[in-house]
């Protein structure tokens, strides 16, 4: 290593690899993905974000949001259940086939009425599958169904991991670091109101007991009430700490990034990262993209975010 | 010539050095004072949103001061602001001490810090006027980063020409490290400019192209120049060789072929092989952290009282940094813990590790051995102050923000704690954080002192002098 050149050279070298590594080819890969179909179900995931969520986005960035809250839901790893549809006719068999199976719900009474019920809880595939073939070679019907695991799962923060699908259409792609706040990954499942987002924005101690997020009060115009009440004026703004006489008036960056929480929903079940879920029609399995729903859906206040 | 043969002549230079450099003693005076005027803002900035920790409600109201925008800021001001300016300023003093050369095209330079400065003034207005571009550490908006790059591109001709110019013929140590990196910001900064700010790529290829970017200006950009300014200063201060070129060589080579390739976490939403790839680099790069372990042991073997001497211990510090956050990234990759403190403010602690323990501390020693060379004297008193106010401070930042990352990961593996729980159990070590960014912000005022009344001194005194040299080799 005398010569400049040759340092040139060595350190253009490794560069190029990781350039080539981790900026072009990922482009290839990631960079013409397209949309999948969810599985079971074959609806389009995802879908682009309504307009007002995408300026929400971009309220978003502007904030710096993504300092303390990740979208990424982790997952350790999945466990599948057992699910027996139908008992069948062969009534004793099926009785020895669960006894031998699951012995302490064999022991219950009514073991096989009120179906479909889980016969096996958190085992592996292969023991879903032995299961499976001896309940059905009793004449019953079972089907294995699949549960995502890990802390984040139990915690509620989504039904399974976060996949490069999630962000598809969202630019820049705010995937965090830190969760200084909780993961909104699928906030706009937990949390479908509207009206709470807002109230949360402009005092999120007020509503979130213990919340160390700062207020944004700077996204609410607070006004005199006039003549008549403005009715796009935020509900309750007097549990807010605001004194009578007076409203709250939401400006367009909050209620934008408000339609933004309401569209985070992650939570479609795809090939790249299965869960079971209930069969559902297709138009309800559509309202599983990231598709915001209608603005008015209220919700009970004590979910948390 | 090897790099100790133009340095064991006394490390203080005869005072007939100063006026044949003085255009360049101006350019490095001002590339230190403006580096350190970003230094200072944007740990005053990194202040107030620590102290958002201890009241969510602490100048919340206005939009430019929310903690989004505000943290942002002090991130963004202490890697471009500082680092790539206090490290060009290094990077031309190192190549015109080990050259024994004039920098070249002063004029040039200094032209460039004014273009970079104004990038750096036009990023931090964006910030905080909401302009952020949404990836971490990476926050200035296009119009900011298009200023940045030409002003390091104008500074980078200038330092290459100096390198050039140089009167020994086989490149030291810390000579091919700055050469390395000197083309090495502009590639990665211009990729990651056009590909995520101007013409965006879609999906999560932009976060890969972050983790990539981050990585590399993190990790290689601040390791070859912090290290290089180590590997100058130590033997310099020693008396003796840096020991071994080898083992330079080695530290030189792993690091940019594998720390290239580190930084995407293991649990990122994109296909298996790009994290697998990564926490495989990952791990690798422990060779290169003992091959920093060993050279710098190598070299102050024995001389330890004088590694950690007054001139020093910036540079021993700096290394010492740098290894505790090797540990921590390899050692929490390589037992799989990775994943659960990936969201956690581990990351935060690491990354105040590198910029400011490993890196600033570094360039704080280059920035007094500049003045002890300019001043043909001893380093200043205040250097001794200064630097451990730094140290305090950088480990009263890290350890509870590491400790804090702890808390954070385990609780949140349970998920029987409520999240607003996991939150409450960090903020004692996040309120004890604040006294690290407050010693920060007064080491790194007590810095930009030090440097405004060199400049108002030297200014004061030889004024009439510099300037004469100074124009008269321009026109020359």
């Amino acid at each position: 290593m005398n010569y400049g050149p040759i340092v040139f050279l060595a350190a253009f070298f490794a560069l190029v690899s990781s350039w080539y590594g981790f900026v072009v080819k990922p482009q290839f890969q990631l960079g013409h993905m397209m949309p999948t179909n969810t599985v079971p179900g074959g609806v389009t995931y995802p879908t682009a974000r309504p307009g007002l969520a995408q300026q929400g986005l971009q309220v978003y960035r502007a904030n710096g949001c993504y300092q303390c809250h990740s979208q990424q839901v982790m997952q350790d790893g999945a466990f599948f259940e057992v699910i027996l549809r139908d008992a069948g006719t062969n009534l004793p068999s099926m009785e020895a086939a669960v006894r031998h199976l699951a012995p302490k719900l064999a022991e219950q009474p009514n073991a096989l009425e009120n179906l479909p019920k889980p016969v096996l809880r958190n085992v592996s595939k292969e023991e879903a599958d032995r299961a499976i073939k001896l309940l059905n070679a009793s004449g019953g019907k079972a089907a294995p169904w699949v549960v995502a695991a890990g802390p984040d799962i139990e915690r509620g923060w989504g039904k399974r991991r976060s996949v490069a699908e999630d962000f598809l259409y969202d630019s820049p792609v705010m995937a965090g670091g830190q969760r200084i706040g909780p993961d909104l990954a699928n906030v706009g499942l937990r949390q479908p109101d509207i009206n709470w987002h807002l109230r949360h924005f402009y005092a999120p101690a007020a509503v979130v007991k213990g919340s160390v997020m700062p207020p944004y009060k700077f996204f609410f115009e607070k006004r005199k009430i006039g003549r008549r009440p403005n009715p796009g004026a935020l509900q309750g703004a007097q549990e807010l700490g605001i004194e009578p006489g007076y409203e709250l008036i939401p400006k367009q960056d909050a209620i934008a990034l408000a339609a933004y929480m309401l569209s985070l929903r992650a939570d479609a079940p795809l090939y790249s990262a299965p869960y079971s879920v209930a069969s559902a029609p297709p138009a309800q399995a559509a309202q599983q993209t990231n598709a915001a729903p209608a603005q008015g859906a209220t919700q009970p206040e004590a979910a948390k975010p | 010539m090897s790099i100790s043969s133009s340095l064991t002549s006394p490390s203080a230079p005869q005072q007939g050095d100063v006026p044949r450099y003085a255009a360049g003693w101006v350019l490095l005076l001002a590339l230190f004072i403006s580096a350190a005027s970003w230094l200072l803002l944007g740990s005053v900035f990194g202040l107030i949103s620590s102290i958002k920790f201890h009241s969510p409600g602490f100048l919340a109201d206005p939009a430019w001061l929310t903690y989004g925008r505000v943290r942002a800021a002090a991130v963004n001001l202490l890697l471009y602001g500082f680092c790539l300016q206090g490290g060009l300023g290094a990077a031309l003093w190192i190549l015109m001490r080990t050259g024994r050369t004039a920098i070249i095209l002063p004029l040039m330079a200094a032209l460039g810090a004014c273009v970079l400065n104004v990038g750096v003034l036009a990023g931090l207005g964006g910030i905080l006027a909401g302009h952020i571009s949404g990836f971490e550490g990476f926050e200035m908006p296009g119009y900011a980063a298009v200023f940045i790059l030409a002003g390091y591109m104008l500074v980078g001709v200038s330092v290459v020409l100096t390198l050039r110019a140089r009167q020994n013929d086989r490149l030291s140590v810390p000579q091919w490290f700055l050469l390395a990196a000197v083309f090495w910001f502009p590639w990665i900064y211009s990729t990651a400019s056009l590909l995520l700010l101007f013409l965006p790529v879609r999906g999560v290829a932009q976060s890969v192209i972050a983790w990539w970017y981050t990585a590399n200006f993190q990790l290689v950009w601040l390791g070859l120049v912090g290290l290089a300014s180590a590997f100058y200063l130590l033997p310099r201060i020693l008396g003796r060789e840096l020991n071994s070129r080898n083992l330079a060589l080695f530290c030189f080579w792993t690091l940019v072929l594998f720390g290239s390739w580190t930084g995407v976490p293991r649990s990122a939403p994109v296909p298996a092989w790009i994290p697998a790839w990564s926490v495989a680099a990952t791990v690798i790069t422990s060779v290169f952290y003992i091959g920093v372990l060993l050279t710098s042991r190598a070299t102050t073997f024995g001389q330890c009282r004088l590694a950690w001497g007054e001139a020093g211990r910036f540079s021993s510090f700096g290394l010492s940094a740098l290894l505790f956050f090797g540990l921590l990234t390899v050692g929490l990759t390589a037992i799989g813990k990775n994943e659960w403190l990936n969201f956690t403010w581990i990351n935060a602690a690491r990354f105040h590790l590198l910029a400011y323990g490993f890196f600033s501390m570094i360039i704080f020693g280059c920035i007094f051995t500049a003045a002890s060379d300019f001043f043909a004297s001893p380093l200043p008193r205040i250097a001794r102050a200064q630097f451990w106010l730094a140290a305090i401070g950088t480990v009263l930042l890290s350890l509870p923000l590491a400790g804090a990352g702890i808390v954070q990961a385990l609780k949140l593996r349970n998920p029987d704690i409520a999240f607003v729980d996991v939150t409450k159990a960090t903020l004692h070590f996040l309120r004890l954080s604040t006294i690290g960014d407050l010693l920060l912000v007064v080491a790194n005022a007590m810095l930009l002192f030090y440097l405004v009344s060199v400049a108002i001194g030297a200014f004061r005194e030889r004024g009439r002098k510099l300037y004469q040299t100074a124009t008269a080799e321009v026109v020359r």
